[in-house]
């Protein structure tokens, strides 16, 4: 139960804090709208590269919780839906692999939005 | 003469000497504990997901692929919930990227617009904003994707 708990604290938290830095180091207003979309992109180019891979090997779902986790899946399947399905694959290959995430996103974002009304 | 009744200034400051008194008495920079607060944020929701998935593959029997996806489905939930509750808001305030860069943070970022503009009607305000931040995400992450897609076959 207790597997990789540590190593995904680690590896998360320092994950987390390269987006902090981001925000708190740069000049330009970045707001975590910014954070957000360069930490996927961050996450499908360090995945295309074979980089990310390591870190959730190492890190579990520190690595794969954070959004480059997110980008990282959108990579790795992008890449085996290009090598079994050529260019066809290469653009379902992405979104088949993040659709749980994708879907569970849009769902449960729809009905809390439903449910729920704003505070005060 | 309207301004004659005018008290006069009664600290005898130049601009620059005001601007040092300022600096003096506002907070002092918050980058260490703001990396700190980050790092144990963010720490601690990966180590949540990793036992929400570690118990997918010891009790349910889901293969690690799955119990993985799942995990991420399951804090997806949590966080649009406690956006939902008006907690979230609240970790975001303590954990700043440490609460915004995990999944739970995205989700965050889909409810959060959402909710606040539902007045606007369920077609443009629920439906829409939810893609406030989600949007760009999607289309970034799918395009760059796309991209390494297309050089991996370029390069086979």
């Amino acid at each position: 139960m207790y597997n990789y708990v540590i190593p995904a604290f680690i590896i998360g938290g320092l994950i987390c804090v390269a987006g902090q830095l981001l925000m708190d180091l740069t000049k330009a207003n970045i707001t975590p709208a910014h954070v957000l979309v360069s930490f996927v992109t961050a996450g499908v180019i360090l995945g295309g590269l074979g980089l990310y891979q390591p870190l959730v090997k190492i890190g579990g779902a520190g690595a794969t919780v954070p959004l480059t986790g997110f980008g990282y899946t959108l990579a790795k399947g992008a890449m085996e839906g290009a090598s079994s399905n050529g260019l066809l694959g290469a653009l379902s290959g992405g979104i088949q692999a993040a659709a749980v995430g994708i879907a569970a996103a849009i769902l449960f974002g729809y009905l809390v939005a439903v449910v729920f009304n704003p505070k005060g | 003469m309207p301004n004659s009744n005018l008290r006069p200034p009664t600290i005898n400051v130049t601009p620059e000497e005001y601007k040092q008194m300022t600096e003096k008495i506002s907070p002092k920079p918050t980058l260490v504990k703001n990396t700190i607060m980050a790092f144990l944020v963010g720490g601690f929701i990966c180590s949540i997901g990793q036992m929400i998935i570690n118990f997918y593959v010891m009790y349910l029997g889901l293969a690690q692929a799955s119990a993985q996806i799942a995990g991420t489905a399951t804090l997806i939930l949590v966080g649009a919930l406690l956006t939902g509750l008006g907690v979230y808001d609240e970790v975001v305030k303590v954990g700043g990227a440490g609460a915004i860069v995990p999944v739970t943070g995205f989700a965050n970022s889909m409810v959060s617009p959402a909710l606040e503009f539902k007045r606007e009607g369920y077609v443009f305000g629920v439906g829409g904003k939810l893609f406030t931040v989600a949007g760009p995400i999607l289309v970034y992450g799918i395009v760059s994707s796309i991209i390494v897609g297309i050089v991996s076959v370029l390069l086979k």
